[in-house]
Formats: C-alpha cells, sequence, structure tokens
C-alpha cells in the first residue's frame, strides 16, 4: 500500500495548482469551482442550515428522540433513493421503484402468510423478484432502446397492476405477521444507541449507501457506471461495454428496491398493496437535493442519501414548529428547483 | 515484399443516402507511418472506425495478419492489440485524467481487496498516467485526478493520445491527433509517433496538415469520396501534388481519370 503523501506527488500538486490559478478569481467563481470538486457540498450546506434554523424555531427538534425519529422516517424512502440514484448516474430515471417495492412486499408477504413458504425463503424469493424486475428494465432500455423515462412509465403500470393482482388488494395485518412471519418485520426492530432509538430498518440504509459509496468510487466497475452516465459514445468508443454496465445497474436497484421492500414491511407493520404511493416521487427527490445531475455522470452516491434527510428535517421541523403540513410541500418543491438550478449552474464550468 | 499487417478490401459503409465508405481499400505495412488524406467529409474517420470496431461496415473484408477479423465494438479491436485515438477523443469529460488512461482496463490492487473486493489500484494508475503525460511533455497537468473537463482542449488532446501510445501494441490509429494542439505540442506528438514506429508498431495518422504528413509519413493513402484514390511515396511528390489529388484538380499517374 502507498497510501503515504509522496513528496513528488505533493509538489506536482502544487505546481499544477500555481499554474492554474494565475487568473484571480471572483469569490462566485470559486464557489463554483468548489462545487463542482465537491458536489456533495450543496446538500451538506443545506442540512446544515436547516438544521440550525429549524433548533432555534422548533422546540424539542434537537432531541435525541426527534433526530432519531427522522432517521427511522427517512430509512424505506432513503433506500430507495439509493436505486434511484445509480440508475439517475447513467442519465437514466426509475419511475417504477416504487411499485417494485410494494409489489415485492406483497409477494414476501403472501408467500409466507397464504402459500406456508418458509419465511426465509420467501423473502429470498423476493429478492430475486427484485433482481428480475431490474432485469426487465434494463432489457427494455439496451436492448429495445427504449428512454428510461418511458420504459419504467410503463412497467411502474404493470407492478402496480400485478401489485393488485398478488395481494387481493387486502392487507396482511401487523397482528398475523407477529405470528406467523416475524422476520418479515425485523427492519422496523429497534434498539437503543446512546439514546437514540434507531431501527434496523436504518441500518439497512445506510450499509446499502456505504456499499455503494464503496462500489461507485473503489472498483471499476463504479468507473464505468460513471462513464456510461457521462458519455455513453465516448465510454463505448473507450471500450467499455455500456448494455452490459447499464443492466448490472437496473439489476442491482432492482435487488435495493426489494431490500427497501423487507424494510417498509418493518416500518408500516403490515403489508399493504397501497402502500408507499408517492415513493417513486419521493425518491427522486431525494436524489436531485442530493445533488446528483438527471443528465448523468455527476454527483457523489452520498448527496442523496443527505437529500433523504434534509427532506425528514424539514418535515420534522415544520410540523414542530406547528405549521400546516402544506408547507412542507411548499419547502420541498422549491428545494428542488433550487438543487436542480444550483446543478445547471455548476455544470456550466465545463463549457 | 513484406506482407501487410492490416487490410481493408471493398469496405462500404452507408449512413441512410449517404455512403461514408464506396468499396474502399486500405493496407498498413509493419513498422511504418501511413498518412490518410482527403477533404473534409471524404471518409477518412469512416474508414479508421470500420477498423477499430467502432462502426460495422456494411460490406467488405478485414485481415489482420492475413487472417479475416470482424470487431463488434472497439473492445475487440483494443484485445487485438490496435488502439485507437478517435477525432472525438472519446474521453468521459468528468472523469479524472487517470481514470480516463485506464478506461475498460483499470488495475486491481493485489492480494484480498482487489481479488475478492475489486478495489483498484489508484497509487499505481495514477502513477504510470503521470509517466505517460511527462514522456509526452504535458508538465502542466500532472494533477492526475483533475476532471478532464477542466482541461484545455490541446491537454485533452494529450491526454488521449497518450492512452493510445501507452496501451497500442500492434497498431495505433490517431484521427487528427494535432488538430487542437499548439506548435510545441504538435512537435511532441510528432516525436512521439516517431517513438511508437522505432518500437517497430506501426501508424495510421488522419490529419489535414500536410507539413506534417510529409515529414513523418512512409507513404500517404489519398482518399477521395469514399475510397482510396491512390498511395504515394511522400519522397516523390510535392504537398501541392498530395492536395491536387485528394481535391482532384489532379489525377495521380497510374489511376484511371
Ligand atoms: N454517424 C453518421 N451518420 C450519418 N452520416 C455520417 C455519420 N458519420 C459520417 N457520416 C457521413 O459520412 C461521410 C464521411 O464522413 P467522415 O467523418 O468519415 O469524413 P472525414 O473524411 O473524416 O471528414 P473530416 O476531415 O471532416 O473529419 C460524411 O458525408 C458524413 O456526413
Ligand atoms: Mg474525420
Amino acid at each position: 500500500m502507498s497510501d503515504t503523501p509522496d513528496p513528488v506527488v505533493e509538489r506536482d500538486r502544487s505546481e499544477a495548482v500555481a499554474s492554474f490559478e494565475h487568473h484571480a478569481r471572483g469569490p462566485l467563481d470559486r464557489l463554483q469551482h468548489f462545487l463542482h470538486r465537491y458536489p456533495t457540498m450543496v446538500p451538506v450546506i443545506v442540512l446544515v442550515l436547516s438544521l440550525i434554523a429549524f433548533g432555534l424555531i422548533a422546540p424539542n427538534f434537537f432531541s435525541a428522540f426527534n433526530l432519531s425519529l427522522i432517521m427511522q422516517q427517512v430509512a424505506v424512502v432513503g433506500t430507495l433513493a439509493a436505486a434511484q440514484s445509480l440508475v439517475i448516474l447513467t442519465a437514466g430515471i426509475d419511475l417504477s421503484v416504487g411499485a417494485v417495492m410494494v409489489m415485492i412486499s406483497v409477494i414476501m408477504g403472501r408467500l409466507s402468510i397464504e402459500f406456508g413458504v418458509p419465511v426465509p425463503l420467501a423473502i429470498l424469493i423476493g429478492l430475486g423478484c427484485g433482481l428480475m424486475t431490474g432485469g426487465l428494465n434494463g432489457f427494455l432500455v439496451t436492448r429495445l432502446k427504449l428512454p428510461p423515462f418511458i420504459t419504467t412509465l410503463g412497467t411502474w403500470n404493470i407492478f402496480l397492476a400485478l401489485n393488485y393482482y398478488l395481494s387481493g388488494r387486502e392487507t396482511i395485518r401487523s397482528q398475523t405477521l407477529d405470528a406467523e412471519a416475524p422476520l418479515l418485520k425485523l427492519f422496523g426492530e429497534r434498539f437503543n444507541l446512546g439514546g437514540a432509538v434507531l431501527t434496523w430498518g436504518v441500518v439497512l440504509m445506510l450499509v446499502v449507501f456505504a456499499v455503494l459509496w464503496y462500489a461507485l468510487n473503489k472498483t471499476a466497475w463504479g468507473r464505468r457506471v460513471y462513464a456510461v452516465g457521462d458519455d455513453p459514445e465516448s465510454a463505448a468508443l473507450a471500450g467499455i461495454q455500456t448494455n452490459r454496465i447499464l443492466m448490472s445497474v437496473y439489476m442491482v436497484a432492482g435487488f435495493i428496491c426489494a431490500l427497501a421492500a423487507w424494510s417498509s414491511i418493518g416500518r408500516v407493520g403490515s403489508v399493504s398493496p397501497t402502500s408507499f404511493f408517492e415513493s417513486n416521487l419521493e425518491s427522486i427527490t431525494a436524489v436531485v437535493i442530493g445533488g446528483i445531475s438527471l443528465f448523468g455522470g455527476r454527483g457523489s452516491i452520498l448527496g442523496p442519501l443527505i437529500g433523504a434527510i434534509i427532506v425528514g428535517v424539514f418535515n420534522s421541523g415544520l410540523r414542530l414548529a406547528g405549521v400546516d403540513v402544506l408547507w412542507q410541500l411548499f419547502a420541498t418543491g422549491w428545494l428542488i428547483i433550487v438543487a436542480v438550478a444550483v446543478d445547471q449552474w455548476i455544470r456550466k464550468i465545463s463549457s | 515484399m513484406t506482407e501487410p499487417l492490416l487490410t481493408a478490401r471493398n469496405l462500404v459503409k452507408r449512413y441512410g443516402r449517404v455512403t461514408a465508405l464506396d468499396h474502399a481499400d486500405f493496407d498498413l505495412y509493419p513498422g511504418e507511418i501511413l498518412a490518410v488524406i482527403g477533404d473534409n467529409g471524404a471518409g477518412k474517420s469512416s474508414l479508421i472506425k470500420a477498423i477499430s470496431g467502432a462502426v460495422q461496415p456494411d460490406e467488405g473484408e478485414i485481415r489482420l495478419d492475413g487472417k479475416p477479423v470482424s470487431f463488434a465494438s472497439p473492445l475487440d479491436a483494443r484485445k487485438a492489440g490496435i488502439e485507437t485515438v478517435y477525432q472525438t477523443l472519446a474521453l468521459s469529460p468528468a472523469l479524472s485524467i487517470s481514470d480516463n488512461m485506464f478506461m475498460g482496463r483499470e488495475i486491481r490492487k493485489e492480494g484480498i481487496m482487489g481479488q475478492w473486493f475489486g478495489m483498484l489500484d489508484k497509487a499505481k494508475m495514477d502513477r504510470f498516467a503521470r509517466e505517460k503525460l511527462t514522456e509526452l511533455g504535458l508538465m502542466t497537468i500532472q494533477n492526475i485526478g483533475q476532471p478532464v473537463e477542466t482541461l484545455s482542449g490541446g491537454q485533452r488532446q494529450g491526454v488521449a493520445v497518450a492512452r493510445a501510445a501507452a496501451f497500442g501494441s500492434r497498431v495505433i490509429i490517431l484521427d487528427e491527433p494535432t488538430a487542437a494542439l499548439g506548435v510545441k505540442e504538435s512537435r511532441r506528438v510528432l516525436d512521439l509517433i516517431l517513438d511508437v514506429r522505432s518500437r517497430g508498431i506501426p501508424i495510421v495518422l488522419i490529419s489535414h496538415n500536410m507539413p506534417h504528413v510529409f515529414e513523418v509519413a512512409d507513404r500517404v493513402h489519398i482518399h477521395r469520396l469514399g475510397k482510396r484514390l491512390a498511395v504515394i511515396d511522400p519522397k516523390e511528390h510535392s504537398m501541392s501534388d498530395a492536395v491536387a489529388y485528394m481535391t482532384g484538380a489532379k489525377v495521380p499517374e497510374g489511376v484511371a481519370a
């Protein structure tokens, strides 16, 4: 391992910096370059500012209880946002994530309760179905060359219909799950961590982000995902099998949706075919606020985690401050618009 | 006479109603620098794209070492040792110089982290990339972690050329590698081309710059209207002859008018 600073490298770096800094820049210019280099700083700054603001105006906002409650509330959408980020990094979008999640929670629940499949097996089948839904999206995008937006708009409706069919529009109640398949509610279990009460669902979300961070930044696959999202033609000419990368991205995204499905059963306590109806758009919101460019190839995977937490902080803070729910939507709307505007501004640097 | 290393016969490539390649031939001999010249739109880029697997010709045959090959993608050509700098450079703007140089052939760490967890050996790749750029005299871009989009046009071209030169083992194809370069940087690329030839690797150089072509080329392939019009020896023809041939103002000897 040669991670120790190499004197030659250090000297060369300062030289390079010196050679590029000679034209004086204004503060705005410097901010633009800084954000271009560290795109995750945008959501970090927004998060810090909103924490300070709500700490001042909302009573009890900064209690360990409230902060851990925020984490519990964002766990499911945060996990979905991880799947969404992968697809958006390839300049695509996945409108089907929410429907896939609900459908798979139904599959896991029905197999365990109605069909007497051993619960661990039912979970494995559910995870496999997640891979398959991603595979279907990936197939349509790479082989039939359909735009991801249209593809997943279609599969969203298809999975939603299958979800109603498979569930018979019926909810599996919490007591039934407790009695026959408690493992399905695993991610709703709480544990105490220094005064904060967390669920395993929160841990799952953090682990998913950590693994994706590693894969995207430290492995060849990750570099290729960025290259394909950045400029697919260049990536292909540089010897990347772009279709394979896209296929793997959609399949991993489908798998993460299935994990989110398992997590969602613990969160709601029951299996309902009509739950999490808005989670599609909420996951996209987290990704966009998290500073991942909708044009692909730019942004850090940790951004959407922070993005999801920002939405949770706004919702909790406004509620504690006694503000009408409608203002939560209002605030989220502006966050999205500002995030996209900032992304456009940062991207201008290359031209 | 030695056998050609890479040949193409009767290549045809149509884009809708445009015929980019109209029964084009091509020969590259071992250890030579072959310049390809022709007007804008003559089909030079289409020719090298067909040879490097970037597009699949509608008709015709390509042979490497006398054996027919058909490259389904640039990756196939690369595996056969053919490395190309495309006119568009094929770089990923948001990724670093080092990421770009190793795109598709990343080096993993040794040991468990590399083998089991696919961890990249960034230090090793950075070191290699820095060496290659220094060879090209691109001292100003020693910060190998810099995104390519923050480089000047000439520096980007330098990165693409360095990538091809570093990995090409059989053939190196350069599509207008000096178009965006200054005088000094062009000189470096020409020296690099001569250096690559001295290693015994043949080069295909597409260029509109006649002084460059006549300085380094062993043979000049003149492309006109989608096909090879003639191959001339730069020592026996003048630059103005070459320009006249490629624009159609004059017809080289031995070619039916
Ligand atoms: N992808 C494509 N789609 C449609 N037409 C194309 C495509 N690529 C090339 N052509 C056409 O094929 C012809 C040859 O183009 P090509 O790029 O090979 O020319 P060139 O000799 O490299 O020109 P230049 O010197 O300008 O680079 C042109 O008429 C061009 O418009
Ligand atoms: Mg061209």
